[in-house]
């Protein structure tokens, strides 16, 4: 099925600059953004959990979503990575919708091979790590770049072994993922979605499932990867010190809508709706 | 009225039909394998006609008897078309197919079984649907069910007399014909009884030592040690 915003997103170019969901004071830079969200709606069945997304993010930009949960936050993540459609809107990857692709000059559904390609400049990291527990953990990170990126075995474990010292796992690489602590399942599965070198990284919750004592270690493998700055990052967090620490952006959605967004400063220091302050004040 | 002089003389007869049963179950039980794993496949497709298909040919096999569906396949299928097939490979295509339904739900339920963060998790790294099933999802479906699917091994080889009908020289066919032959039916069918037995009872062993592998040092995407 086809929505109406995506036809006009055919109709009009995509390079369309109108309708600008950010203010100029936020826009990085140069430079187009990578990921538009336009009107985009999701329900499941009968209950919306998102009612009109519009958010760009652009090269390099690390954004985060904070809210209440059931505010829609993972589901806006895994739409991006494909994992759910949206039941309206668009979502355009580098200028070219995700969910719709062109057949004979008309608009269609995406099909598996339109999403396929998509997809390849997203990752994702989840909750619940979700690594292969029959694999070891150099397997794990090699498999996706031997069987997508064609590298050889050699190519592919010096690039796995590389991306596990970032994480500070090299030493486990012949290691089940049973014999793991969970964060160093999530390091794990980290240097698994890097390796991929994905234009951005879905990070959902990465933290919610680790005992307290190990969301430090996962947090600050992150923070690095931050550092290096290139890879566009969709931050969904619980983790406020971290939010602040890292962001370029600071998204706070509730009830399936973007209610504030600004630098973390203004967000976290000086929050302007009433739904955002009573959130914050839980955190204190 | 058990005499052994005379069932002496019959084992040489048998040995032929002995080997004949064993490659029939073999070949049969890999058949059904193969069918099996197709119809479990195609019948998760994300194509509704391809999912469609599947279950209504998998319901119509379990719902005919195999006897009518080896002798449909021997004898009506070269009138239809052109193929005519020995019994042999009559008789392990009937049994592969019929027994493949039965294996198809046994993969199914293995396949439920893999948590679906490993769909997501190979969406997520890009890999292809292709894949996705022979390196991330079968590795784990599969091990869990092994010690049914040796249990249909263990149907099909009892099966296989079935196959008589369709003029297939087995154990039990073997076993008439002396019997017609010298008219005494007491030791040539005690023998295939204990022939079965005796194999049966081998295979069960194969099984159980396979289960406890399988049930050790097993591991799951969340269990397992922290």
């Amino acid at each position: 099925m086809i929505t109406q915003i995506e036809k006009q997103w055919y109709d009009e170019s995509a390079e369309n600059e109108a309708g600008h969901a950010l203010s100029p004071s936020l826009r990085p830079a140069g430079g187009k953004p990578i990921v538009r969200f336009r009107s985009v709606r999701k329900s499941f069945g009968e209950l919306p959990v998102l009612k009109g997304i519009d958010l760009d993010i652009y090269p390099g930009e690390k954004i985060a979503l904070i809210g209440p949960s059931g505010s829609g936050k993972t589901t806006l993540g895994r739409m991006l990575m494909t994992l759910e459609e949206p039941t309206a809107g668009t979502i355009l990857i580098d200028g070219e919708p995700l969910w719709a692709m062109e057949k004979n000059g008309k608009p269609v559904r995406a099909n598996e091979k339109h999403l396929q390609k998509m997809r390849g400049k997203v990752g994702m990291v989840f909750q619940h790590f979700h690594l292969f527990p029959h694999m070891s953990v150099l397997k794990n990170v090699t498999l996706a770049p031997r069987s997508v990126l064609k590298l050889s075995k050699e190519e592919a474990e010096e690039l796995a072994v590389a991306m596990l010292r970032k994480v500070g796992l090299e030493d486990k690489l012949h290691v089940y993922p049973s014999q793991l602590s969970g964060g160093q399942k999530q390091r794990v599965a980290i240097a698994r979605a890097l390796v991929m070198q994905p234009k951005i990284m879905v990070f959902d919750e990465v933290t919610s499932a680790l005992d307290p004592e190990l969301v430090g270690e996962v947090l600050s493998v992150i923070k690095e990867i931050a550092k290096e700055g290139q890879m566009a990052m969709l931050l969904i967090t619980h983790e406020m010190e971290f939010a602040r620490e890292v962001a370029d952006r600071v998204i706070f959605g509730a009830e399936g809508l973007i209610v504030e967004e600004g630098k973390p400063e203004q967000i976290f220091t000086n929050p302007r709706s009433e739904r955002l302050q009573a959130f914050l004040q839980r955190f204190l | 009225m058990w005499d052994s002089e005379y069932a002496a003389q019959l084992l040489p007869a048998f040995l032929p039909a002995f080997a004949v049963t064993i490659g029939a179950t073999i070949t049969g039980f890999m058949l059904a394998v193969l069918f099996g794993l197709l119809f479990a496949i195609a019948g998760r497709s994300a194509a509704a006609p391809v999912r469609w298909a599947s279950r209504s040919v998998v319901e119509f096999i379990r719902s005919t008897p195999l006897l009518v569906q080896a002798f449909f396949l021997y004898y009506s299928v070269p009138m239809l078309t052109p193929v005519a097939m020995p019994a042999f490979a009559t008789g392990v295509l009937a049994l592969g197919l019929h027994y493949g339904t039965y294996m198809s739900e046994v993969f199914r339920s293995g396949i439920d079984a893999v948590p679906r963060g490993q769909w997501e998790a190979s969406t997520a790294l890009h890999l292809s649907k292709r894949k996705t099933w022979i390196s991330v999802i079968l590795p784990q479906a599969i091990p869990p069910v092994i010690p049914v699917m040796g249990n249909y091994l263990i149907v099909i080889f009892k099966e296989t007399p079935t196959l008589m009908a369709i003029t297939l020289v087995e154990l039990l066919l073997t076993a008439k014909t002396e019997a017609s032959a010298t008219y005494r039916v007491f030791e040539p069918y005690t023998i295939v009884g204990l022939l079965f037995l005796a194999v049966s009872l081998i295979f069960s062993l194969g099984i159980r030592r396979l289960e406890k592998k399988w049930s050790f040092g097993r591991e799951n995407e969340k269990g397992g040690l922290r």
